[in-house]
């Protein structure tokens, strides 16, 4: 098919399966990670403020090979073999809870003052008023960019390729290495990540604008 | 476990480091202009355009916000070369940039555009401006001048995206970082380094560009408003 | 005729605007229909702006004044009816809009200055763009209309260092700036506050003195009535009742005895 054996894109294919799993490992990890990211962010609490905008302002300055690179580096100098999914997974963890972390302080942020003053006429307490009043309403505004921030993390799964993760990229390349064919063969690729990225693209669009309808 | 850091590669390979910042550099501020007008040219193209503009203008901007900018930079390069077009590492780098950059560009700009109150555009049009002119005095600049701050921090992931471009051979700061580190097994230490080289990079980005935001816009320098 | 005799100024504009005779007004509606899709907004316009004459529209929100003001122009186009503007038929659809607001100037209720320019640039953008004049020329331009709204202080200034009053006055002097044949003016005080009034409509009614063409949409009353040659009371998209000044006082029609009774 396209000039390519069935083997050929299986193989391609099975690298688009280990994207999709180290995406959502990202997502996860960036999750998990990216929470206490955006709370400290948004605390009144000096210190943690500080630390978690250096952490933020450190990751966003730093390209995602290098983190990767530094990941894959850094555990390996304890003696350890580590799986390339495992270094791939700690770096796009990293790298998604600064990004996840922001947009979520952001929500946080976006939440108008008036409600937190509302919550202490309730006589509730700060974590109670939190829990209750800010964070449903900051869920509902953080799903339009959060769904966004999933294109990003599954692009960015490609950056993997430089400390030899197997993925789509890496299929793809090998592929094109053995059939010198790299219209047909990237241009596949491309349109396997389309496939799962736009999608994604077009729903935190059609999110965004009913948010902004409402 | 006990590990002994070596940071005394820094010296031995000085010159490359620089050689790769070089690069790097020299690779977004290349690419910034000719992005930056390419998705002005998209923006107005997809507002102002007709049909088929636009719907070019939207494949092609999907097109790139949806897939890596790696798959896209492997596309170009490895297919000139099966197409016998003889580009060199450096310049296929600055070409994928700036098709990459000018459509999330595009994208910005569109926003940019779409901001501008009617009333403005209006009162141009009663002034007797052309479109042409109403677009390119009367718009633009107010665009710009909006969503500058989003250009700012586009410019600057461009400029961190560059280190991918080792992957076709041009030896950029990350390629290089790469070559060290083969050759001393000093990777971890040689990649910390490079990471607090990119980080001062981009802190000089941002501040360049923020710079010549205070330069070319005399209204927010003159009121002192910060951008 | 009175509208020769007032003419007492040194403007261009109104010089040129002299020179044509009075028997062919600078503005007329014959029977002129607009709609918006289902909702008729204007339901045939009769009314003559002659050269010099200043005319007031006034009623209530949503009777069509701004619509009407708007065809003048071409902001809108006309669905019925004649509309002739400076010897040219809006009516008949290829008219060059670009070559009628150069003589028809427009201003608007939310000033619309372009905040990235000073008021100079302002005032100068669409001279040098649209009649190419040159640096000196529009300096020497800017200096000129800004002295006749009292901002000659005022050229280096960003939009959003003035009072409303003075962004008003800019724009203003905006439409000026391209020696228009007449002037329109949608409720340009309504976003004012009352101190602020004052002076724009004081820059109105030299400017009528000076023998300008103006037609203006405007509550305020006591102005329309001093400024105004013809005032025209719209009501329902038609007009209703329309004479000098004094008609204000004096109101034939219940509609507009209400409408006084309430404005003044
Ligand atoms: N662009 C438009 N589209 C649809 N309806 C309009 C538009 N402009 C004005 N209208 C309607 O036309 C009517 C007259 O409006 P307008 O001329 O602005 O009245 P006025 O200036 O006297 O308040 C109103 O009912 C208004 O809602
Ligand atoms: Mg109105």
């Amino acid at each position: 098919m396209f000039g390519l054996t069935i083997e050929q894109l299986a193989f391609i294919f099975r690298g688009a399966g280990w994207t999709i799993v180290l995406s959502l490992l990202g997502f996860v990890g960036g999750t998990l990670l990216g929470l206490p990211v955006a709370l400290a962010r948004a605390s009144h609490n000096r210190g943690l403020n500080w630390l978690s905008g250096a952490f933020v302002q450190l990751i966003q300055g730093i390209p995602l090979p290098v983190i990767m690179f530094v990941v894959y580096f850094g555990i390996s100098i304890g003696g350890y073999d580590v799986p390339a999914l495992v270094a791939a997974g700690i770096a796009m963890t990293l790298y998604s809870s600064a990004y996840l972390g922001e947009i979520w302080r952001g929500c946080i942020q976006a939440v108008p003052k008036t409600q937190w003053e509302a919550g202490e006429c309730l006589a509730l307490t700060n974590t109670q008023r939190f829990v209750y009043v800010i964070l449903p309403q900051a869920l509902r505004i953080a799903v339009p960019p959060t769904v966004g921030f999933l294109v990003q993390i599954v692009k960015n799964t490609s950056y993997a390729v430089v400390i030899g993760f197997f993925d789509l990229t890496y299929s793809a390349k090998v592929i094109n290495n053995s059939t010198f064919m790299p219209f047909t063969v990237f241009t596949i690729a491309a349109l396997i990540y389309f496939a799962i990225c736009f999608p994604m693209s077009a729903l935190a669009r059609r999110f965004e604008r009913r948010l902004t309808r409402s | 476990m006990s590990y002994e850091f070596d940071f005394s590669f820094i010296n031995d390979y000085m010159p490359d480091i620089w050689y790769g910042i070089w690069l790097s550099l020299g690779m977004t501020f290349v690419s910034i202009v000719p992005g930056f007008a390419l998705g002005t040219g998209c923006a107005i193209g997809r507002l102002y355009g007709p049909p088929w503009v636009q719907r070019l203008v939207t494949i092609y901007v999907e097109g790139i916000r949806n897939t890596p900018l790696i798959i896209q930079v492997f596309w170009l390069f490895f297919g000139l070369a099966v197409l016998q077009i003889r580009v060199g590492p450096f310049p296929a780098a600055v070409i994928a940039l700036v098709i990459n950059v000018g459509a999330y560009t595009a994208e910005i700009m569109r926003a940019g555009f779409q901001s501008i109150p009617k009333g403005q555009l209006e009162a141009a049009a009663c002034l007797a401006l052309k479109p042409s002119q109403s677009l390119w005095s009367v718009q633009l600049p107010q665009a710009v001048e909006r969503v500058y701050p989003a250009l700012v921090s586009q410019f600057v992931l461009m400029m961190l995206a560059t280190s991918i471009m080792s992957q076709i051979s041009a030896e950029e700061l990350t390629g290089v970082a790469y070559m060290i580190q083969s050759f001393t097994f000093r990777g971890f230490e040689v990649y910390l380094v490079i990471a607090a080289i990119y980080l001062a990079m981009a802190c000089l980005l941002r501040l360049t560009l923020l710079g010549i935001a205070q330069v070319s816009f005399p209204r927010k320098r003159r009121l002192g408003t910060s951008l | 005729m009175n509208a020769t005799s007032k003419i007492n100024t040194t403007t261009a504009s109104a010089i040129e605007a002299s020179s044509m005779t009075n028997a062919t007004p600078l503005v007329r509606f014959e029977g002129v229909r607009k709609s918006f899709g289902e909702l008729e907004v204007l339901k045939g316009i009769d009314l003559e702006v002659k050269t010099g004459e200043v005319v007031a529209l006034i009623g209530r929100s949503g009777s069509g004044k701004s619509t009407a003001l708007r065809c003048v122009n071409g902001l809108e186009r006309i669905n019925a009816g004649k509309l002739t503007v400076c010897g040219r038929d809006l009516h008949n659809g290829n008219v060059d809009l670009r070559e009628l607001r150069q003589d028809v100037g427009i201003v608007f209720q939310s000033y619309n200055l372009f905040p990235h320019l000073t008021v100079e640039q302002n005032v100068t953008l669409a001279p040098r763009k649209v009649h190419k004049i040159g640096a000196a020329e529009a300096r020497t331009l800017a200096g000129e209309v800004l002295a006749q709204v009292g901002l000659s202080d005022k050229a280096q200034n960003y939009p959003e260092q003035l009072s409303g009053g003075q962004q008003q006055r800019v724009a203003i002097a905006r439409s000026l700036a391209m020696r228009p044949k007449l002037i329109l003016f949608d409720e340009v005080t309504s976003a004012l506050d009352p101190e602020l009034t004052g002076e724009v409509l004081r820059v109105i009614e030299k400017l009528a003195s000076e023998g300008m063409t103006m037609m203006l949409v405007t509550h305020e009353m006591a102005f329309a009535r001093s400024v105004a040659d013809q005032v025209v009371f719209m009501h329902h998209g038609k007009i209703w009742e329309t004479g000098t000044g004094d008609m204000l006082a004096n109101p034939q029609t219940p509609e507009l005895r209400q409408f006084v009774g309430n404005g003044l």
